[in-house]
């Protein structure tokens, strides 16, 4: 190659006398612009619709804008003070005058709604002290605003808004870890009444392992059946799978329900037995059980299809050649078959595990109280407590999560051998 | 599979067993899907059955529930709401998805793995996050008062988003068979390159299009958590309704609709298995 490029006339050229090298790289640079304008419309649409919502929401849960927006000044003099007993006179006469300001009202409203997050008795302190700030109309102002309430001369309700002063903040995560920040900045545990979620996350980790276990052990039998069986047999029965994953989830869930409430169909055909009496029906639903028994039932097809897939390219006569060597059975399935199929495992594992954990329809539905994930909680802060800054850090920490078990599914099983259906 | 012939009692035994909880198993799996047909067909407003269906009395069973999903404008509604946003999300997100299909199998498209797990993340990330993102961004996108919440656009536009997942990885599968000879063949030929794509490419791939698009209309009509989110009453649809009829005002019309859409996945399913067929035979992998 050297030899040809030192002289000119013998360099390889187009029919159009471009050299053949140039050529090269521009038909090459435009296929690849061709392969990206592919692919460029749902990668802008994805970016817009989706990660970007994300992003915000993973933004939404350090944003922290409430106290300065209410209270600039008085945050901007709050710096200064060292957080030993009161804070000075300008600082109570900003706030004064800050608080009586009627065109904040909504800000400050906001930022008793955080506060409270904090320390809950903020949102009255804040409501009661905006309605009579505007008659603190001259010094000494520290005394005024003590006298609308004697909160104002708690040192620790000072730090709070020290604390809670900066634009980001991480109070939230803390706060999804059963942690806080008490009044001089350390983190510390909640009360104990407040600790639910690492709990909360301990319990869907727990559920979810739960029925990933029972998944696998329903599971492993029937793919085994399927795979072995003659194809014409054997499609006939994945049908079977098949209709549950294809069928509405709400329709599943409603099932359950019809099936396991205590006048459902489970329990009428015990008492019509007569295994249990009519006063003593089981509670099958509304709880902890209800959640797993319709969760594995509906997790179970994605179980099913990934050991299924692995078991249908795993050859008989491995067995057989381990039988004709002597070992029984048992010997031969649990040394020799079992091993062959711990990539289906794995990939059915993973899958099951991640949609468990995130799972929210079917513990809403069926759950009762103590049948509730982490989802649900999520759901609730969204919905009725409106505490978005706490259902956004709940939703990270999770989202971190499902990554993980993501990128561990990709090493074992790669993306792009997914397969539907 | 049959027992083999120099099998002992042992052995048998267990055959016989296993057959037993694969049979069991096997109820587990479709009788909850099975025991909502008969009781969509109850007289009376019970969820479970009554002495008069269980003897077979005619006069157990009617039609009552059929006719109350008629005569109730709500459910129409949200029948008429679940197609409309499923097809309209369906067609976004299969176009989007097939065109991104045929530019990922291109072996020159740089950063591939970061642009395929952009693409699929939709599908990854749990539904409560998404719809909780989608909200927050829906309600007030980059800072304008433009909401989407609460439209059609917004519904339609997040249930494109997580179809597309689905739409790119069955078209990706399908293109792995595809022979790219016949795209240079089409080109020599003198087709110009949307000649080719609609003349060559696409009756090629279409059943895996179809398929792809089967699975993003489900993914919308069976979608729930980003309708209650995002959704106002305007636009509720069927899996919504039937939230709102299990946790508030429990009757069997749930049961009837259940049955009604147990057969709509009866008919997917059958589509679905008849196009993989078909696909497999093209590629030459037959039964």
């Amino acid at each position: 190659m050297a030899q040809m490029t030192e002289t000119a006339d013998r360099i390889l050229t187009t029919a159009d006398g471009t050299p053949l090298k140039q050529a090269l790289a521009r038909a090459t640079r435009r296929n690849k612009i061709r392969a990206f304008i592919l692919v460029a419309p749902l990668l802008a649409f994805v970016l817009v619709s989706f990660i970007i919502p994300i992003v915000d929401m993973l933004a939404r849960s350090v944003d922290n804008p409430e106290v300065q927006a209410a209270i600039p000044e008085t945050v901007a003099l709050l710096k200064d003070w060292d957080g030993t007993g009161l804070p000075p006179e300008p600082v109570f006469a900003a706030l004064a005058k800050e608080l009586s300001d009627k065109s904040k009202r909504s800000e400050i409203g906001r930022m008793g709604a955080r506060l409270n997050y904090e320390d809950s008795g903020f949102r009255s302190l804040l409501n009661k002290s905006q309605r009579r700030a505007d008659k603190v109309t001259s010094g000494p102002y520290k005394e005024g605003m003590i006298a609308i309430d004697a909160d104002w001369g708690k040192t620790s309700v000072w730090k709070t808004i020290q604390l809670t002063a900066p634009s980001t903040t991480f109070s939230y995560y803390l706060n999804a870890l059963d942690r806080t920040y008490d009044e001089n900045g350390n983190i510390v545990m909640q009360p104990e009444w407040k600790q639910i979620y690492v709990h909360l996350f301990v319990k869907t980790i727990y559920v979810s392992l739960g029925v990933r276990i029972a998944c696998l052990l329903l599971s492993y039998p029937i793919a085994y059946l399927l795979a072995t069986l003659p194809a014409s047999k054997g499609n006939l029965l994945l049908i079977l799978v098949l209709l549950p994953f294809w069928t509405s989830l709400l329709v599943r869930t409603t099932s359950w329900i019809v099936l396991l409430q205590t006048n459902g169909v489970i329990n009428d055909t015990l008492v019509w037995i007569g295994i249990i009496n009519d006063a003593n029906r089981i509670e099958m639903i509304y709880n902890m059980t209800g959640t797993i028994i319709a969760m594995t039932h509906i997790l179970m097809p994605f179980m099913v299809l990934p050991l299924y897939s692995v078991m249908k390219t795993i050859s008989p006569n491995y067995m057989r050649a381990a039988r004709s060597l002597g070992a029984n059975p048992l010997v031969a399935f649990v040394r020799v078959y079992m091993p062959q199929t711990i990539p289906g495992v794995g990939a059915g594992s993973i899958l099951v595990f991640i949609l468990a954990i995130g799972y929210y329809i079917t513990p809403a539905l069926v759950g009762g109280q103590d049948g509730q994930l982490i989802s649900n909680f999520i759901a609730y802060h969204m919905q009725k407590s409106l505490n978005w800054g706490l259902a956004a850090a709940l939703g990270a920490i999770l989202l971190a999560g499902v990554l993980a078990l993501y990128w561990l599914y990709d090493r074992i099983v790669g993306v792009d051998n997914m397969k539907l259906g | 599979m049959a027992v083999p012939s120099y099998a002992g009692p042992v052995e048998r035994t267990w055959y016989y067993l296993y057959r037993l909880m694969c049979a069991a198993i096997f109820i587990f799996l479709i009788a909850p899907i099975l025991v909502v047909i008969p009781l969509s067909f109850n007289a009376e407003p019970y969820f479970t059955f009554t002495p008069e269906m269980l003897s077979f009395d005619p006069k157990g069973y009617s039609l009552r529930w059929y006719a109350d999903i008629i005569n109730n404008d709500q459910w129409i509604h949200s029948i008429k709401n679940s197609f409309l946003i499923g097809i309209a999300s369906t067609v976004v997100a299969t176009t989007l998805g097939t065109l991104a299909a045929l530019g990922l199998s291109r072996s020159e498209l740089p950063a591939k793995r970061l642009i395929m797990a952009v693409l699929i993340s939709p599908m990854i990330v749990p539904l409560i996050i998404s719809a909780a993102a989608m909200f927050f961004f829906y309600s007030a996108p980059f800072g304008t008062s433009f909401a989407l919440t609460q439209t059609y656009t917004g519904v339609i536009l997040a249930h494109a988003a997580l179809g597309t997942p689905f739409v790119v990885i069955t078209v990706t599968a399908t293109l792995v068979g595809f022979d790219k000879n016949l795209i240079r063949a089409s080109n020599s030929l003198g087709a110009d390159s949307v000649t080719t794509f609609f003349r060559v490419i696409m009756p090629l791939i279409l059943p895996g299009v179809i398929s792809g698009g089967l699975f993003a209309f489900v993914t919308s009509f069976d979608e729930v958590v980003v309708v209650l989110f995002m959704a106002g009453f305007e636009q509720r649809t069927i899996p919504r309704q039937m939230w709102a009829g299990i946790r508030e005002q429990i009757s069997p019309t749930i049961l009837a609709v259940a049955t009604l859409l147990i057969c709509l996945s009866t008919i997917l399913l059958a589509t679905i298995e008849l196009l993989r067929r078909r696909n497999e035979r093209l590629r030459g992998v037959t039964y």
